[in-house]
């Protein structure tokens, strides 16, 4: 076993170590492939100075502003969907004809309407989150044990409280693994839109890097947005595990 | 049962007649700004015009060209690398910890070395779709490649079948179906690499058009082109749909 992880290191540390020669010695271009050490200490002073903090925040913030709008739409929607079969059929079809548009399409129009800043990307955010709560949502809720809602109805419940007492804890474990996958999607769109042209947060700080002809400076915030990604990740899965696994056997309690 | 799916079929299609309706009664009366928002006619006149001068069917085949091509080769690399990282401990335990790392990279967070290595150019464009629609198929091989049917593995071995006619013959088969789910998540997120990176390095393209649209506030043929753009990712996933059904019509025969 500790072999075993030993074995996955060898090939990083040994790409890594080639570089490092490769561009000392010359064979390797030092405007674009900046040497592994460069890279570490441009990556440390950025993080030193703040800069690459604030970058974070913002795309986070960001994402996360996008996720939150994007679940209330998609269980809103979704729970309604889901209760009756008759609204699927009705207003479906119209929304599988906007599903295939892909979110970056999106981009110039929302530059269009809102200018750049914080809330174009949240609309680009939302329209790509949107889905995948969306459809988890209406399955949940048609996986609700019908007899529950039967009760429900003999029962005389006003509708709001049906939903608070019944639908909601039924389908919220499963709910929450729809945003769970929005969480990722959110992460990764806010990052391309800020890429392509939202002067804000972390990839405009790596299209900027590469642009002023600072190579190191670009490849220690790729790194960095591989660890944010990655740390984004253990984090959702944590919390998956720790908190939502329990409910996901024998949801409808 | 019938009438009242006919019905519900009636209704859909009235419901989104009536969308259309109101968002071009809307847009007539100035209720929504038509910067923003114009009206149906004016969109569908753009379509006709940009047609007329070969604006619309040109870059449509560019960006599905990029597309298709980056979306190819993750396909090929990542069945084969799937494959490899299953059914071989070794490539496991060597590969595994790296390809973890790049996994949750964000693709187009490869979008600027990518322009310091190409340029701006089209082979950066297939580079980044490659990259970044790899990581699906490469799960999906994984997994189809990982729960082969542990009998057909002991019937490849009592009969001493050799290992590429077990991988060609029975792996890769069974394997089938969780590579197309793959292979259809990557063919989405091939379509959004071709649009972001048309948009990045100004590449004749859907998604440049686009762009360009909305810098001169043409906004009928800015939704001509989200249109024209969805249409593309719905008819590639169709085809997609049925190429699966036609290569998986033995699954349905044996069941």
């Amino acid at each position: 076993m500790r072999l075993g992880r030993l074995r996955g290191l060898i090939i990083p540390v040994l790409l890594v170590a080639l570089w490092e020669i490769g561009s000392r010695v010359g064979t390797l271009p030092e405007d674009t492939m900046s040497q592994p050490s460069t890279i570490a200490v441009a990556g440390w002073d950025a993080l030193l100075d703040g800069s690459l903090l604030i970058a974070t925040v913002q795309t986070f913030q960001t994402a996360l502003l996008g996720l939150a709008i994007a679940s209330i739409i998609g269980i809103a929607l979704g729970i309604l969907i889901g209760l009756s079969p008759v609204l699927e059929g009705i207003i479906g079809p119209t929304l599988d004809t906007i599903r295939p548009i892909p979110a970056v399409a999106l981009i110039p129009l929302a530059l269009l309407i809102y200018g750049f800043g914080v809330r174009m990307e949240v609309l680009v955010i939302v329209f790509a989150c949107v889905w995948p709560v969306l459809i988890v949502t209406v399955s949940a809720v048609r996986g609700i044990e019908p007899r529950l809602l039967e009760i429900a109805r003999t029962l005389e419940m006003p509708a709001l409280s049906r939903m608070r007492l019944i639908v909601l804890p039924a389908a919220l474990a499963r709910i929450a693994v729809g945003i769970r996958v929005s969480a990722g999607v959110a992460l990764v769109v806010a990052v391309t839109v800020e890429i392509v042209l939202n002067p804000q947060g972390l990839g405009y700080g790596m299209i900027i890097a590469a642009q002023s002809l600072r190579p190191e400076l670009m490849w220690a915030e790729l790194l960095w947005v591989g660890f944010a990604g990655w740390a984004f990740n253990t984090l959702l899965t944590t919390i998956d595990r720790r908190w939502l696994r329990r409910y996901q056997t024998g949801g409808a309690r | 049962m019938k009438p009242r799916g006919l019905l519900l079929k009636l209704g859909a299609v009235i419901f989104g007649a009536a969308v259309v309706y109101l968002w071009q009664i809307a847009a007539d009366a100035r209720l929504i700004s038509p910067v923003f928002f114009p009206s149906p006619t004016r969109t569908f006149a753009a379509f006709m015009a940009m047609e007329e001068r070969g604006d619309l069917w040109l870059p449509m085949a560019a960006t599905a060209l990029r597309m298709f091509y980056g979306w190819v080769l993750a396909s090929l690399a990542g069945v084969v690398l799937g494959g490899a990282i299953a059914r071989s401990g070794p490539v496991r335990a060597y590969l595994e910890p790296t390809l973890e790392f790049l996994r949750p990279l964000p693709a187009s967070a490869i979008i600027p070395p990518a322009i310091l290595f190409l340029g701006l150019t089209s082979k950066m464009a297939v580079t980044v779709i490659a990259f970044g629609a790899l990581w699906p198929v490469l799960l999906g091989a994984y997994h189809g490649f990982r729960s082969v049917e542990p009998q057909l593995v002991e019937m490849a071995a009592a009969i001493r079948m050799r290992s590429t006619a077990f991988l060609w013959k029975v792996a890769l088969p069974s394997a089938l179906p969780d590579i197309f789910a793959g292979v259809r998540v990557s063919l989405a997120i091939a379509l959004i690499l071709a649009v972001v990176t048309e948009m990045q390095a100004a590449q004749t393209g859907l998604g440049f058009n686009i762009l360009m649209a909305q810098r001169s506030f043409r906004s009928p043929e800015l939704y001509a082109g989200i249109i024209v753009l969805a249409l593309l990712g719905f008819l590639t996933n169709q085809a997609l749909v049925m190429a699966e059904r036609y290569l998986l019509r033995w699954r349905t025969l044996t069941r």
